[in-house]
């Protein structure tokens, strides 16, 4: 049977068909979750697509993270189910307390749509296990929240921990932190990122098929486990 | 207005009773905006004088902006001599105009003006300009997929323009993007003629199954009609303060915002609502609101269906309380839309909304008395025929010819110093490539998200925006639009031509069949005869150009009065041509493939043609002269050509011919492939071969070992062809004359707009 993936959508969630497509040609099956139901509906893995949801108003993922999905997706990632968070979705989960750190406005204080060559800094993780260490690829970065920040401890028991999994490669295109651009928990069942692997899954719509790998990692986790 | 100012008190509500008792008050008609004429005729239409909330009904009716009274009897031209069209579903007189894709599928675009409100306050100004074009798609039963924007400002290196331009786009991205709706192209130029004039031009564009189109009429007596969205606050609506403070009362007189403040996360929730509804059958009619709010839905509803509607003005959920029934009905406050509902199912609707966090009431119903009757706490306030305000009045302005076009036409581009040696030529395509029109536009679409949705296949920097509708089959579409102030000063039934020609042919480079034409008419006052003959004149173009190339105008918009006094803003057209691709697949990039050493050829014939160019605009500073031939016929047998060329894949890159000509786009398909290229230049001087503008151009690069096929498509076609070098290397090399490296031409290209806005 074909792995289960969740996709929730909130009020202003944009990417969600997205990232539905790339679970779809990575083989597995997306499921639609809704941010005002309370069941998970028994799938593999969870994604929390990009966006603006609630308009983004108070603070970026400030209001989603109360949503009445997300107190059942806190206990299932406490229990070791995968999460992947990206751009809106990563900002969810730092509010969610899943994941350390914040987004604040990029350095530049405008919107950036931009191709960004990126290191995968670990490959441990359910969602970059198809990457190689080290890898480089390009994807998309959209976002005028992207620039990552957190206190001096945090971000030395991340780099300690190895819990950066992917890094800008090139400039640092928002003021990010050490340039990061994604992170995870202790565990690596949950990854954060801003930049979106679901818009480069084609070379026909996307600069490349390097996002692809997010989306196969954790079928592929999942068939192991 | 002391006579009327004695006449009402605070709180008091001019109701049709009261306007029967006190059948002499004459009330401010001029504030707003309407005519001592057009007053009359109200009150004889009525048979008594208007009430308050009548008058301003009729007032935004009749503006010009809503009842195209200046504009109407030069449209109907356009569908009138429009070419008969199979794919049309839908034309002029809808929200916006429907084409026949294939596939099932059914695709609506349209491009509207929001020049005033960006001026006043870019941000707001340019994003409402967004959420109001997506309502437009949204009414007609389609999913709005992609917006694109035609920019136009005052001298780039302006204070204002460093004021307004970073506002415009800053609204643009934060609606479009927050919205979820890829910006797939649009424009970007500057002319001191726009300075206290910017054009801010919106394009949306939907998809839809055949079977989804919805209408905008109330019928059905009986149904119900329902106002949903936001509620309605005091936006827009600074007219309305004279009826307060003139009419009922100086103490009601309160200040109230011209314009409008836009929240795009209500907007996506509308656009979800209404799909939801629309798939579930819920919806009998549906309108959006835009100018003139609730005032012009309830209208355009009424007069479009059974014939009559009654309305609780007081259901209205306001977001101000003190708002009374003449500023509800204007106001123009976003992200709302009516729709008419049949009452057994009005449960329903309200459990869609309901689920979106969508604000929904129950505001009147459907009724077959032929009357627009709307009621406060009670009393009528408004008892009119419907089409009386929907109709509005038509004029005829007087047009004729501006006395200066004889010595512009005269003063010939041929008079000015050209460059004859290598390093003239290369100084001169610097000068192009780095002038604020033509450089690099990534500070401005780096704003933008072009990813969002998935299907964005070409973007900005290409010559048309390119989507995919079908994952399966590829079935997608291109659009572009094209706009060209100085080609249309110079002379505006040619200019519009050659601005059509621009923008079906910026589809047709993409490998796309060009299907129909939108268009948004920004011209300054048409009270000024000289401005009416170019409006004339441009529609004639139009109208004659789209008959010529086969292609149908499916509906758009006028924008009057950008003038600042006397002086008007070029005469400037903007149109948008929709195109289909069997098979995005077989799109092409402007941008020169790498690795293979292709050839390119220059299709079409290149003359002398320098009136209105961006050469003499840049290099000179002058307007003059004839603008280039409108080649036409060529213009379709190009896009014949390029059309089947994609689909038999013989090629690898194209690009159009249009400002700063073959030069420029060299250099623009260096850039976009970070691959040089080596030419000779052969016929026509040296000079004339880059920098001429002569339509019906364009530059294809060769797949290798294809040149046999392209050859017998050229013949078929009918299109001359002329093979002047190849792709490679990392210079852009004009034989004989001079070369570029890539690293300079990118730092001159991308280096002016950061300069200028930071």
């Amino acid at each position: 049977m074909r792995a289960r993936i969740g996709v929730i959508t909130f009020p202003g969630s944009l990417d969600d068909g997205d990232a539905a497509r790339a679970v779809r040609l990575a083989g597995g099956s997306p499921v639609v979750l809704w941010h005002g139901d309370r069941n998970l509906r028994g799938v593999d893995a969870v994604i929390l697509p990009g966006g603006f949801s609630y308009g983004d108003y108070l603070r970026c993922g400030a209001i989603a993270r109360f949503a009445p999905m997300m107190s059942e997706l806190v206990a299932a990632a406490g229990a070791g189910l995968p999460v992947l968070g990206i751009c809106n979705g990563f900002q969810i989960l730092c509010e969610a307390h899943l994941l350390p750190g914040a987004l604040t406005r990029n350095a530049g204080l405008r919107f950036i749509t931009r191709d960004v060559r990126l290191r995968v800094e670990r490959s441990q993780t359910a969602w970059t296990g198809a990457y190689a260490g080290g890898e480089e690829i390009v994807v998309p970065l959209k976002s005028g929240e992207g620039a990552y920040v957190a206190d001096p401890g945090t971000l030395a028991d991340l780099e300690a921990s190895g819990r950066v999994v992917v890094r800008y490669a090139e400039d640092n295109p928002n003021g990010s932190a050490a340039g990061i651009a994604g992170v995870c928990n202790a565990e690596g069942n949950v990854v954060g990122l801003m930049p979106h692997p679901e818009h480069a899954v084609c070379s026909l719509t996307g600069p490349s098929a390097d996002g692809l790998g997010f989306f196969t990692s954790v079928l592929a986790a999942g068939v192991a486990g | 207005m002391t006579a009327a100012g004695t006449a009402g008190t605070v709180g008091m509500v001019d109701t049709v009773a009261r306007a029967l008792a006190l059948p002499s008050q004459r009330l401010p008609f001029a504030e707003l905006g309407l005519t001592a004429e057009e007053y009359d005729w109200i009150v004889q239409t009525l048979g008594r004088r208007p009430t308050g909330a009548e008058l301003a009904l009729y007032s935004v009716m009749w503006s010009e902006h809503c009842s195209y009274k200046s504009s109407k009897v030069h449209l109907r031209r356009l569908a009138a001599t429009g070419p008969a069209s199979a794919a049309l579903l839908a034309g002029i007189g809808h929200n916006a105009g429907v084409v026949d894709i294939g596939q099932g599928y059914a695709v609506t675009f349209k491009i509207e003006s929001h020049n005033h409100p960006s001026y006043v306050e870019p941000l707001q100004g340019a994003a409402t300009g967004v959420g109001g074009i997506v309502r437009d798609i949204l009414a007609m039963g389609a999913r709005p997929v992609a917006v694109m924007d035609a920019l136009r400002f005052g001298p780039a290196a302006a204070a204002d323009t460093r004021r307004v331009l970073p506002g415009v786009v800053g609204g643009i991205s934060w609606y479009g993007n927050c919205l979820g709706l890829p910006n797939i192209g649009g424009e970007l130029d500057f002319d001191p003629c726009y300075a206290g004039n910017p054009l801010v031009n919106a394009l949306c564009v939907g998809v839809m199954r055949h079977g989804d189109l919805q209408v905008a009429a109330a019928s059905g007596p009986g149904n119900q009609v329902i106002l949903f969205g936001s509620a309605t606050g005091p936006d827009g609506i600074g007219g309305a303060s004279v009826l307060a403070s003139a009419s009922f009362g100086e103490a009601a007189a309160v200040k109230r915002p011209s314009v409008q403040v836009g929240d795009p996360f209500e907007e996506k929730l509308l656009v979800e609502c209404c799909l939801e509804l629309y798939a579930a059958g819920l919806v009998v009619g549906i309108q959006d609101l835009g100018a003139a709010g609730v005032a012009c839905a309830t209208t355009e509803l009424a007069a479009g269906g059974t014939g009559g509607m009654r309305v609780r003005l007081d259901a209205v959920p306001l977001r101000d309380a003190s708002l009374g029934p003449p500023e509800i009905l204007m106001s123009e406050s976003q992200e709302r839309m009516m729709a008419v509902v049949s009452p057994g199912r009005v449960d329903e609707f309200l459990a869609v909304c309901a689920k979106w966090d969508v604000r929904a009431a129950v505001i009147g119903e459907v009724t077959d008395d032929g009357r627009l009757t709307m009621t406060w706490h009670g009393e009528t306030v408004v008892d009119i025929p419907p089409a009386s305000a929907a109709d509005g009045p038509v004029y005829q302005r007087p047009a004729e010819r501006g006395p200066d076009q004889d010595a512009l036409a005269a003063d010939d581009p041929a008079a000015l110093p050209r460059p004859a040696d290598g390093a003239g030529l290369r100084a001169a395509l610097l000068a192009l490539l780095g002038s604020p029109g033509l450089a690099d536009k990534t500070w401005v679409t780096e704003q933008y998200d072009r990813y969002v949705r998935g299907d964005t296949v070409l973007a900005m920097p290409e010559d048309g925006g390119v989507l995919r509708v079908d994952e399966t089959t590829g079935l997608g579409i291109a659009l572009a639009t094209d706009g060209n102030g100085r080609y249309c000063r110079l002379d505006p039934y040619l200019g519009t031509q050659l601005v059509l020609a621009e923008a079906y042919r910026n589809v047709a480079v993409t490998g796309a069949r060009p299907l129909a034409v939108t268009n948004c008419l920004n011209f300054g006052s048409p009270e000024d005869p000289a401005v009416m003959w170019q409006f004339a004149s441009a529609v004639r173009g139009l109208a004659d150009g789209c008959a010529a190339l086969g292609v149908p105008v499916t509906g758009g918009n006028v924008s009057f009065y950008n003038q600042t006094g006397t002086v008007a803003i070029h005469p400037t057209p903007v149109v948008g041509v929709l195109g289909v691709h069997d098979d995005v697949r077989r799109r092409l990039s402007i941008g020169f493939p790498s690795g293979v050493a292709a050839s390119i050829v220059v299709l079409g014939r290149t003359e002398a043609e320098f009136g209105g160019s961006a050469w003499a605009h840049v290099v000179h500073g002058h307007l003059g002269g004839r603008p280039p031939e409108p080649r036409l016929d060529a213009e379709r047998r190009l896009a014949g050509l390029l059309a089947a060329a994609a689909a038999d894949g013989v090629l690898l890159a194209a690009h159009d011919l249009s400002d700063g000509g073959l030069a420029v786009a060299l250099a623009e398909s260096c850039l976009r492939g970070r691959v040089g290229c080596v030419v000779r230049l052969g016929g026509v001087d040296p000079f004339t071969a880059l920098f001429s503008e002569s339509a019906a151009r364009a530059i294809v690069t060769v797949r290798p070992g294809a040149a046999a096929a392209f050859d017998a498509l050229l013949r078929s076609h009918e299109v001359p062809g002329q093979v002047i070098g190849t792709v490679g290397g990392d210079r852009l090399v004009v034989d004989g004359w001079f070369s570029v490296d890539l690293p300079e031409l990118a730092a001159v290209h991308g280096g002016t707009l950061p300069a200028l806005f930071g």
